[in-house]
């Protein structure tokens, strides 16, 4: 069992006591790493339907087989727990440097139980792990608390995932940076840390990572790494993800003010091209990726000088989303829920719900406390960003994301509140992107772009986009049993077009474990990892219509550019999904069957829980 | 022969710390930076580098150590370590004005870049190709070309011949 650093820490808050338990192989055969052991040890360490920003909730930090090794882009960790922004399996990953120190320091995962009775940070320092008083770190941001601990242990080579202002109030949204410019950014694990009282969690890591056949994998990754630099990546070393905004804005798929348009008439001072121009000053890379997607981009010439990592997605919901076409604004509203520790992509979503409601009356003036929060005001964007970190006025409605914040207000509005199973929906205008709109939806943990990423097939012409084909069930199950699959290894998606196998996962599973390993059973592993997943959404009250799109994907077409007139009919999308649950094996209402559970080795679940 | 060493160019340099896990890889056997001979160092985001020994003509460190347990090798002027002399004081760490002198946790003595036989495998591997194996004579040739390059290219962009 090489590779893995073979225990998982428990830590308890509220008794200020942790323990150890030793991974057997069979559970890391079983459940891979990262994802597939979050996802067990979440179901494993609470209790049915229970409150997410309760001290019951869990917050379970992993890493995969490939941590902390030269496998290309593997230097990864994900955080689960129950999301208190869907009330379902809550899920984010991030990069940076904190999951391989957590490896070195010689845990695969840790599992984070109970509440502090007053403000902490941890610090995991090898088989050190120290309970730190945080009152002073308490209220500040996120960037700057991990400088401040880094400063307070005298070490940069600690790593730190902390949260800022939005994480202390429970903003539903709130996310977890670490290492500064990285963020574990979706379904608010920020709150989850908040409600603990736990300010962040400081790893620092000085063991070996030993490996079966190190020659054959320094061979291997070599060539890896070469790959990576030819055409399959050029988009992302040149551009960087915004790279996209281009290609969206020519499919008409770039949702734009909250989704009533398809296309920006700004999106050119948006793309790739220009930002690598004007406002671009360095490329970085994650620690052990070969790529270096990240294009840190800087307004030259203002006396801050301020650096900022903006990625397509905020461009998009700090952006297009908001009407918003001025790249500085974009950056400075990033930097702001950077450092109040807010995700970009619900933020912008929930603030462009609200500036539409606006525009309709369904939101006066009064209720904004003066703000004119009409698109494209980039003043209000900001102002309105600051309220929801501190719950003030209207913030305090939209820090509850848009699912909730649309049914509280009601008057029609959750008619265009642009969220799958209350997660704030990305990118993709999914109207003219049906293979993508499904994998949307059936995504586990709501609306997100990294459950399936459809949208390959239909950008590149792969399936016809415009078309509700049966045969996408099939598709979209085989891609998130796939991506299933990298969240446990971990990679980083931008990889897939290098390689994104079971065959080339397996090889390198067997180079860095020694356990003899065939595609078939990363295949199945995928697979029920998934359906752990499920079971999970499953046991907290999911039911089919959580797995439909927004109103406005079904009635409202897009009225505008290449894909005008087209949207996703109920009928289209029911096609889509009964063809789905079928590819799935589970029943028409979407829910495991027992025998699926029984063939998966879940039996477990089979017994009680997610049975028909 | 003039010395060759590790020079790493920040304008390629990502920061993502692949030289580190290579070195550790080739010399320790396992992946940890903690044991690599070259390190990667990052301010602020944008200024990334990764640093080795400089192999320099009047090494610092050699000098600075009590029991005289590190030489300088005559041909290629790496930094050999006496293992029976070095009590890992550690007073070569702080000499060096580079950083270079590596204490490994789990060794009693310090270690330096070997250049691994006149091949490293970090300059190999480098993603980036920021890493280079050069005299000073081949940095100095590489800045020329640039810097005339650069004003040239200036000049034509400014009409000038």
């Amino acid at each position: 069992m090489l590779g893995y650093a073979g225990r998982i820490l428990f830590v308890d808050l509220a008794q200020k006591k942790s323990r150890t338990k030793n991974l057997k192989e069979n559970f890391c055969t079983k459940y891979v790493g990262g994802n597939g052991f979050a996802i067990q040890l979440l179901h494993e360490n609470t209790k049915p339907k229970i409150d997410p920003l309760g001290p019951e909730n869990v917050l379970v930090f992993a890493v995969g087989p490939f941590a902390g090794t030269m496998v290309p882009t593997s230097g990864k960790y994900i955080v689960q727990a129950k999301s208190p922004l869907t009330n379902l399996m809550g899920e984010s990953v991030s990069s940076g440097m904190w999951g391989q120190n957590l490896k070195r320091a010689g845990y695969d995962a840790t599992v984070i139980l109970g509440r502090a009775e007053s403000p902490i940070y941890l610090f995991i320092d090898d088989e050190t792990i120290q309970f730190r008083e945080a009152k002073d770190l308490w209220g500040e941001d996120a960037l700057q608390t991990g400088q401040l601990i880094q400063e307070q242990i005298g070490d940069e080579n600690v790593s730190v995932a902390s949260i800022g202002p939005a994480g202390e109030q429970l903003v539903k949204f709130a996310n977890i940076t670490n290492d500064t410019y990285r963020q574990a950014g979706r379904t608010g694990m920020g709150a989850v840390m908040g409600s603990k009282n736990l300010k962040a969690v400081a790893v620092r890591g000085s063991k070996k990572i030993e490996v079966h056949d190190l020659d054959r994998l320094m061979e291997v990754c070599g060539h890896l790494y070469k790959e990576c630099q030819e055409k399959a990546t050029e988009g992302y070393r040149t551009f960087g993800t915004p790279q996209s905004i281009s290609v969206h804005n020519y499919l008409a798929a770039l949702p734009t003010r909250n989704w009533q348009q398809a296309t920006f008439e700004l999106a050119e001072n948006l793309s790739g091209e220009f930002l690598k121009s004007h406002y671009y000053v360095k490329t970085i890379a994650c620690s052990g990726c070969p790529i270096a997607c990240d294009h840190l981009s800087m307004v030259k010439g203002q006396p801050d000088e301020k650096v900022a990592s903006v990625e397509f997605e905020t461009i998009y919901a700090l952006g297009t989303e908001c009407g918003i076409g001025h790249f500085p604004v974009i950056m400075d509203a990033a930097i702001l829920c950077d450092k109040l520790g807010i995700d970009t992509i619900s933020a912008g979503v929930v603030v462009g719900w609200a500036m539409e409601c606006y525009e309709k009356g369904l939101l006066s003036k009064n209720d904004t406390d003066g703000i004119e929060l009409n698109f494209g005001n980039s003043e209000a964007l900001l102002q309105i960003i600051r309220k929801i970190a501190y719950r003030e006025g209207l913030g305090n409605l939209l820090a509850e994301g848009v699912k909730n914040a649309s049914r509280k207000l009601g008057k029609g509005s959750e008619h265009f509140a642009m969220h799958n199973k209350g997660l704030e929906l990305p990118g993709y205008d999914v109207r003219g992107l049906k293979a993508c709109a499904l994998g949307f939806m059936t995504s586990t943990r709501g609306g997100c772009h990294l459950r399936s990423s459809m949208y390959d097939f239909d950008a590149k012409g792969k399936v016809d986009r415009f078309r509700a084909d049966k045969e996408l069930g099939k598709i979209v199950k085989e891609r998130e049993d796939l991506w299933s699959v990298m969240d446990s290894l971990i990679l980083c998606k931008f990889i897939r077009s290098v390689f994104g196998t079971y065959d080339k996962f397996a090889e390198l599973y067997t180079l860095v474990t020694g356990i003899e390993t065939k595609p078939e059973d990363m295949q199945m592993a995928g697979e029920r990892i998934y359906n752990l997943e499920k079971a999970y959404n499953v046991q907290e009250g999911w039911t089919k219509k959580d797995d439909y799109p927004p109103p406005r994907v079904m009635e409202d077409p897009i009225p505008d550019g290449a894909a005008k007139g087209s949207l996703v009919t109920q009928d289209e999308f029911e096609t889509m999904l009964d063809a789905y649950y079928e590819a799935r094996g589970w029943s028409k209402n979407g829910i495991p069957t027992r025998q699926k559970l029984l063939d998966l080795g879940l039996g477990d679940f089979a017994k009680g829980r997610g049975s028909p | 022969m003039e010395r060759k060493f590790i020079v790493s160019n920040p304008e390629k340099c990502t920061g993502c710390r692949i030289c580190e896990l290579v070195c550790s890889a080739v010399k320790e056997k396992g992946f940890n930076p903690l044991l690599s001979r070259i390190r990667t160092v990052r301010i602020n985001s944008l200024l990334n580098t990764s640093v080795a020994c400089r192999l320099c003509k009047e090494p610092t460190c050699v000098k600075s150590c009590p029991r005289k347990a590190l030489t300088r090798n005559d041909s290629d002027g790496v930094i050999l370590v006496d293992e029976s002399r070095c009590s890992g004081c550690c007073w070569c760490v702080e000499a060096c004005e580079f950083g270079a002198m590596i204490s490994l946790l789990d060794k009693k003595t310090v270690v330096a870049c070997d250049l691994c036989n006149g091949n490293p495998k970090c300059v190999e591997l480098c993603p980036k190709e920021a890493l280079s194996l050069k005299t000073a004579e081949e940095v100095g040739q590489s800045l020329r070309r640039e810097a005339v390059k650069k004003l040239l290219e200036e000049n034509l962009e400014s009409g000038r011949p």
